[in-house]
């Protein structure tokens, strides 16, 4: 076998180790229900938030956020977030939670760990186009 | 209905082109795979003239596409829908371009336009070039490309399927709403839906059109190969080869443009976050690295020539799968910024199996007859470690590919029920999506860079141990030292993910500043400093920069604003508790490690609607200060607003600040004073809205360690602020005073709902116990922003080594170009 094949061989199987590690570490889609049940477990969930229980005062403590998050199912869960709170979270059709529930409660430690869907911003939802035409017209 | 004051003719001379450049590019596409075929040179030469006018006729329609569309936004005719989308009347002129890229349409011009403008540089550089035979069969590929692309702009229903989304579709025929049955309805548009807010930047100006230019250079190398497979000849490597090196720097260009964007007006904190969309277009890149340096080894040693085809192919292929990525909605939960879907994922998948599928199949078929040597390379050549970089080079991208590839696993696995069995739930991102990418990266970067120090040294086939025993050392012995120095005297003690991760940081500075010194030593001791065929050492030394530079401002990137001030929600450790963004009341100073921050002011500018906040920050060692104007933007689409950073900018260092929240009342001006009364401990003071009880005073209270110093003597005073409904608050203001100076430094506390500045003034009498406190009652308080402070170190290393390696790229294409002429 020529050296190059020794070495081929060896990056395939290093890829592989790398991959098989990854996919440990990956996170699994969850409903609320689910999530409840994997206490300790970090998972991502696709929730829509509940406006009316955003709590975020920066004058007290910027680096806390609180709210309920309702899933499709129609289960609830309280969420607590360590950073600021994104912009116009209060706009978004559904979130994306990664944390995991400790003590009844979902906990995202890492920044990344809300990724915030607006229907506006950044993206051109004819939804919300419309809306604006309608209003302008009126 | 018969509408009124609509100009329609400008949307029908767009329909006219559009399906001209549909037809001249399928007219090509026949005309030069004719030509190609032909071996009687005068049947082939007339070919080859109706595929060059049906080009022309495609690069005229493509053109006129794009004027009527700027025609159309530049007049904001908003009865087309494209316009009515993506622009507005205020719109600055400037930005006019960055419309046509908003939606996906006018970016699939734009990657058009530009394989209009490569196909020419490739027929008339054929004309010049000893390489005359391949001009048919790359252009036979381009003007495929260009025919799928012109299927993307087309907008017409084939059997009920939707086969591309067309820019000049009406607004009227789009959407269905009430005032459409009005014919006048255009006087009730006032005006456009507007320009995304976040693409208002000059970086949007420029970002996209370099990045295209890159994603559509690809097919040039793909080109070169394709042809090789079909008419069985592989000597395309040499004028392929300054394409490959255009097309990385081009690519380069385009991807680090669009880390500048991020960094300078995005508020993720940085240039790079491993986001699937930025790990699209650049997997493209490094795999057409990897295939420009196996191609060199095949025109050196005649090795390596399967590698890369097979490199050129799949960077093209990748190309096109980013494309499907990007656009076909998928990346909806993944990604923070990818377009949503037009409806077209079945003709974005269609659009990558027409290129893969028939050059996969023409390899394998021929992947025998592909020329190679049997005999083994020698482990003293330069093209043994060339290889292996390609192949670390290539399986790095793999891993990005196939991790950023998630979301595509989820809905293989949605579509198939036994899959759904099989893997029960579909897979999200891991907890730390970032380091997963960063700790198997770094390794590659430890290679790479070591292998980019070293390798020009050997020579191609055999070089001997006394050659390069004699030009490696030194270079080794001084890439140490300056590590070392980074290392120690930078303090990168990045611990954030242990000890093993730190090491590995420490080894890829070494390797990095390797990969500098090596081609620097390279040029100057081998090449004697011509510069002119230096392309090689300049790419790499630009490219051991960036890594460098990567390295150390993401290594010691620092964040200014911990937050001290804040309530512990639970016991704080830096792990569990970021605690990284800081709230400023206007017109108080607030400690932030080495400065004292103040949010002086914020003013309103129409003319680009931005809210400018001025934040003042003043050393406290006396040095000058600087201040930061962070600002938000209102958005235009829908409500709410975005933050848009700023940045102080020093050679070694950036200060970086962008705004979390912000609440402002403009209506009060702060015009108040401090009242100041001399009290004691056990008094009460009054307020407008109740009083002040003054409970007692404590020396440097251990809870209050995080207010002051190690050098400073505080004494704080506890008092309880109770307002005429009965509600009481704490407060503690203090003074704390330096041991060696003496200098007194005042710690006022407020208390926010009170509307309350209290000011621990002075001891006025030491023995009676009398001091003095400040009120201040201002409605003004509720003036206040939360922002977080970063510190990039040496992040100019980063953007210097981008340039450098373009310049590099950019030596080699002309100067290989140069050769092609003899």
């Amino acid at each position: 076998m020529k050296k190059t094949h020794i070495v081929m061989l060896v990056c395939i199987a290093i890829t592989v180790a790398v991959l098989l590690a990854f996919m440990g570490k990956v996170t699994t889609y969850e409903t609320i229900a689910s999530a409840k049940e994997k206490q300790g477990k970090t998972v991502t969930v696709i929730a829509k938030l509940d406006t009316a229980t955003l709590y975020y005062d920066p004058t007290k403590n910027p680096n806390y956020l609180t709210f309920e998050a309702v899933d499709t199912l129609g289960d609830r869960m309280k969420v607590a977030y360590y950073y600021e709170k994104p912009y116009d979270m209060e706009k978004s059709e559904r979130v994306v939670l990664k944390g995991k529930m400790e003590n009844g409660v979902f906990e995202i430690k890492k920044k990344d760990g809300i990724l915030v869907k607006c229907p506006s911003k950044y993206k051109d939802d004819m939804e919300v186009a419309k809306k604006n035409l309608e209003t302008t017209s009126n | 209905m018969k509408y009124i004051g609509e100009n329609l003719l400008p949307g029908k001379i767009g329909h006219f082109f559009i399906v001209l450049s549909l037809v001249a590019s399928l007219v090509a596409t026949i005309a030069f795979f004719i030509a190609n075929k032909q071996k009687l040179s005068e049947l082939k030469q007339s070919w080859l003239n109706i595929a060059r006018i049906a080009f022309l006729l495609e690069t005229i329609s493509v053109v006129s596409i794009f004027i009527v569309l700027y025609y159309i936004i530049s007049h904001h005719l908003f009865e087309y829908k494209y316009a009515w989308q993506h622009s507005d009347k205020k719109l600055q002129f400037k930005y006019l371009l960055s419309c046509f890229w908003e939606g996906q349409e006018g970016s699939f011009l734009l990657w058009s336009f530009w394989h209009c403008v490569l196909g020419w540089a490739i027929i008339w550089k054929a004309k010049k070039t000893v390489h005359k035979e391949w001009e048919a069969g790359v252009m036979t590929v381009i003007s495929f490309a260009q025919f799928c692309l012109a299927t993307m702009v087309l907008g017409i229903y084939f059997w009920g399927n939707k086969v591309g989304s067309n820019p000049f579709a009406l607004l009227r025929n789009e959407m269905d709403a009430p005032i459409f049955q009005k014919a006048d309805y255009l006087n009730f548009i006032k005006d456009g839906n507007g320009l995304n807010t976040l693409l208002q930047n000059y970086w949007m100006v420029i970002h996209p059109p370099v990045l295209f230019l890159g994603f559509a250079s690809v097919v040039v190398p793909f080109g070169y190969a394709f042809a090789g497979l079909m008419n069985k000849k592989h000597d395309w490597i040499k004028p392929a080869l300054p394409w490959a090196s255009f097309s990385a720097a081009a690519l380069g260009a385009g991807i680090m443009l669009g880390a500048m964007w991020a960094y300078e007006s995005l508020n993720f904190g940085g240039y790079w976050a491993w986001d699937p969309v930025e790990n699209a277009s650049l997997v493209p890149w490094l795999t057409l690295v990897a295939g420009l340096h196996t191609n060199l080894i095949y025109k050196h040693s005649g090795h390596s020539l399967r590698a890369t085809y097979f490199f050129y192919i799949i960077s093209f292929v990748l190309v096109l799968y980013s494309t499907y990525l990007t656009r076909s909605g998928i990346l909806g939960d993944a990604s923070v910024h990818a377009f949503t879907d037009l409806g077209m994922n079945w003709q974005l998948l269609l659009f990558i199996l027409v290129f893969l599928l028939p050059s996969l199949w023409m390899f394998f078929k021929q992947y025998k007859t592909i020329p190679t040597i049997h005999k083994e390379e020698n482990i003293w050549s330069r093209e043994f470690w060339m290889f292996i970089g390609s192949l670390v080079l290539g399986l790095s991208g793999f891993i990005i590919i196939l991790i950023t590839s998630l979301p595509a696993l989820n809905k293989i696995i949605n579509h198939f029920s036994f899959l759904k069995q099989i893997f029960k739930n579909t897979f999200a991102q891991p907890e730390d999506a970032v380091f997963t990418h960063n700790q198997i990266q770094i390794f590659v970067a430890i290679i790479i860079g070591i292998l980019t120090g070293f390798s020009q040294y050997l020579k191609y086939k055999d070089t001997t141990k006394e050659y390069l025993r004699k030009r490696i050392v030194l270079p080794i012995i001084i890439s140490l030292l300056i590590a070392f120095a980074i290392v120690v005297f930078g303090k990168v003690n990045y611990t954030h993910k242990g000890y093993g991760f730190m090491i590995a940081i420490h080894v890829a500075i070494f390797s990095s500043v390797y990969a500098i010194i090596g081609n620097a030593g390279y040029i100057w001791t081998a090449l004697k400093g011509r510069l002119k065929s230096a392309g090689a050492s300049i790419t790499h030394i630009g490219f051991g920069l960036i890594l460098l530079g990567i390295l150390i401002s993401s290594g010691k990137k620092s964040i200014l604003s911990w937050n001290k001030t804040g309530i512990a929600v639970f016991e704080k450790t830096e792990q569990e508790d970021p605690a990284e963004n800081t709230t400023l009341f206007k017109g108080i100073k607030t400690d932030m490690g080495k400065y004292m921050v103040t949010y002086v002011k914020d003013t309103f500018n129409t003319h680009d609607r931005k809210r400018y906040y001025e934040i003042d920050f003043a050393p406290k060692n006396g040095r000058k200060g600087f201040k930061i104007y962070p600002d938000i933007i209102k958005n235009n689409k829908g409500e709410g607003f975005t933050p848009n950073p700023d940045a102080k900018h020093y050679l070694t260092q950036d200060i970086f600040v962008y705004i979390t929240s912000f609440k402002n009342d403009d209506a009060e001006e702060d015009t108040t004073d401090f009242r100041n009364i001399e009290t004691k401990v056990g008094d009460t003071i009054y307020y407008n809205n109740g009083f002040i009880v003054l409970n007692k005073t404590t020396v440097n209270p251990t809870e209050k360690k995080n207010k002051y110093a190690e050098n400073e003597n505080a004494i704080f005073i506890d008092m309880n602020v109770v307002s005429k409904e009965g509600s009481s608050f704490a407060a503690y203001p203090g003074i704390a005073i330096d041991y060696k100076t003496s200098s007194l430094r005042h710690i006022p506390d407020t208390v926010l709902a009170e509307n309350l500045i209290i000011n621990f003034n002075k001891v006025t009498d030491n023995k009676q116990g009398k001091i003095e406190i400040g009120i201040k009652e201002n409605k003004s308080l509720t003036s206040f922003l939360t922002l977080k402070v970063l510190k990039f170190p040496m992040i100019k290393l980063l953007w210097l080594g981008v340039i450098i390696m373009v310049i590099g790229f950019l030596i080699s294409f002309t100067h290989r170009m140069k050769q092609m002429k003899s």
